[in-house]
């Protein structure tokens, strides 16, 4: 039998693994927790239990099989279910939802996974009474919890911005922070405020299981900005269409082994594939940076001028390989650039390179928002409800998701640093614009969803 | 007959006499069947892979990978074995 791999083709993909940090950043297992519905929390939460830890049971141990049999890492397994606002809605005895927090949290540590998404309510027109308890348990949920991530969908393209919505968000991300201070603020960490969310958003933490999806599912975050850096690092002299070409080649490449494993995993746990999402997704390892592929396409430094140019053309082109290599596509797909989880982002951070407008402007071309992106302890609520609106504005505006995930760190202040530690890695404190948008924020009410035509 | 079960072994390391041996040795030893094998050095380093069927073997992909392991730190190469799918969805359509 002849063999059917050319041997550049072997290394290449050894390579890629080894030196270069491809992996599987997750495979997550979307949960649906509609029939978890009673008038009782008590009994909501031991529901929540039961059919987390029955339907998860063999994830951990399934990802684990999978990594080792085709010799590729799956950096995390994880977990997402619907939105909490939803399944708690029915209890007529409470007006806090912790003890279903602490459910997911449970339940989560009993199979193994590090993170849970979907203590979430999509609030983008109003509240229901879910909805506002929801709101209401964030900041202790977060507080009290290791695993539970938390998401808001505060505004759509259709709907507009809901400018109440936000302005909460602006006082419980302070309060979250307050009430994990003794971490940095880290309950921030675990929290996101989106426009025009997706529903089958596999990375955390965003993730939940939205109300379209099936019973369970599965879907798969790819990663691979070493992969990435390496091809544009190789290639200093290619025009852009070349560039772009190269990029897309090597986005094929990863996706098609986030579709090999979330199709193996869906097979072996009987649950259906859902979708890849065709991420870049960076991690604080040395060589596994956006902000360095960037920089390797003839920037001096991400945040100077033409890197919003360079990732759009980057996030383009990783869409458009990986589009080609997976049958379903969808989560957040885009290239991410999340200051605390990329070592060349912290660094030019740090150097006074890149600041948050830059960021902000960035945001216009990729996925997903101003991420991980720590600010001094003592920003008004009203600032970062303010910066949440901008955010959103840009995603209404482009029919794109985005997202805030701001920490505003007690007690430090503009060049103090903050440790999170592992994946969230580290943040340099930012400055922020020292004007109040207090009485922008006061006015409440909605931003009106957007005319789509006369599209200027 | 049960369907072949092609897994991938490669082996990368410096060259010296007996990695051919020392390798197709353990395949043997656990009923592992060699379909092919080529060798060329890339880059300064030996590099052999072969193409391997583990549909007899006996034992799993795990544990021959824990033995295969064992074995290229004995003969001082490093040796993965990996199921063939993965090269097939990353370099064909």
């Amino acid at each position: 039998m002849p063999i059917t791999f050319m041997p550049e083709e072997i290394i290449e993909t050894i390579q890629m693994v080894r030196a270069e940090n491809l992996d599987i950043r997750t495979i997550t297992l979307g949960i649906s927790l509609r029939d978890c519905v009673a008038s009782e929390i008590k009994i909501v939460a031991r529901k929540i239990y039961d059919k987390i830890t029955s339907k998860a049971e063999r994830l951990v141990r399934t990802g684990e099989d999978i990594s080792e049999e085709f010799g590729i890492p799956i950096i995390n397994k994880r977990i997402a279910v619907t939105p909490i606002a939803l399944v708690g809605e029915g209890c007529t005895d409470t007006e806090d939802y912790l003890a279903l927090a602490l459910a997911m949290d449970r339940a989560a540590k009993e199979v193994g996974v590090n993170f849970i998404g979907g203590f979430s309510a999509l609030v983008h027109k109003g509240f229901t009474k879910g909805d506002e308890i929801l709101l209401n348990s964030i900041a202790r949920a977060l507080a009290e919890t290791e695993r539970v991530c938390a998401s808001v969908n505060v505004a759509t393209t259709k709907a507009g911005i809901n400018m109440d919505a936000v302005s909460r968000m602006g006082r419980i991300i302070k309060d979250t922070a307050e009430l994990t201070k003794e971490a940095g603020g880290l309950g921030c960490a675990k929290l996101v405020v989106f426009c025009n969310v997706p529903e089958d958003n596999p990375f955390m933490a965003g993730a939940f299981h939205g109300i379209g999806e099936p019973e369970t599912v599965i879907n798969v975050g790819v990663s691979g900005p070493g992969v990435v850096f390496r091809a544009v690092k190789e290639n200093p002299q290619a025009d852009f269409g070349t560039l772009a070409t190269i990029i897309k080649h090597t986005a094929f490449k990863v996706t098609r082994m986030g579709e090999l494993v979330g199709r193996e995993a869906a097979k072996r746990l009987q649950v259906p594939f859902g979708i890849v999402d065709l991420s870049l997704a960076p991690t604080p390892a040395i060589g596994d940076s956006v902000a360095d592929i960037l920089e390797a396409m003839g920037l001096e430094k991400v945040g100077g001028h033409g890197t919003t140019a360079a990732l759009a053309l980057l996030n383009d082109a990783v869409k458009k390989g990986g589009a080609m290599a997976s049958s379903y596509v969808g989560g957040l797909s885009g290239a991410f650039i999340p200051v605390s989880e990329d070592a060349g982002m912290i660094k030019a951070a740090e150097e006074g390179a890149l600041c948050l407008d830059k960021l902000e402007a960035m945001t216009c071309v990729c996925s997903v928002g101003l991420d991980m992106i720590a600010v001094p302890g003592d920003t008004p609520a009203e600032t970062i409800a303010a910066i949440i609106a901008d955010e959103a504005a840009i995603g209404m505006i482009n029919k794109k998701t985005t997202a805030v995930r701001i920490i505003p760190v007690p007690g430090k202040t503009v060049g103090e640093r903050v440790e999170f530690g592992g994946l969230l890695g580290s943040a340099p404190v930012m400055s922020l614009h020292p004007y109040s948008a207090a009485d922008f924020i006061k006015r409440g009410g909605r931003i009106p969803a957007p005319l789509i035509s006369l599209s200027n | 007959m049960e369907q072949i079960q092609r897994v991938v072994v490669t082996v990368v390391g410096q060259d010296k006499i007996g990695i051919i041996a020392g390798v197709s040795g353990v395949l043997a030893k656990y009923q592992v069947n060699i379909l092919d094998i080529s060798q060329t050095i890339l880059q300064d380093f030996f590099t052999m892979i072969m193409i391997v069927d583990i549909s007899q073997a006996s034992v799993s992909l795990q544990e021959l990978q824990q033995v295969l392991k064992e074995q290229g730190q004995e003969i001082g190469v490093q040796i993965n074995a990996q199921h063939e799918d993965i090269f097939k969805y990353m370099h064909r359509i």
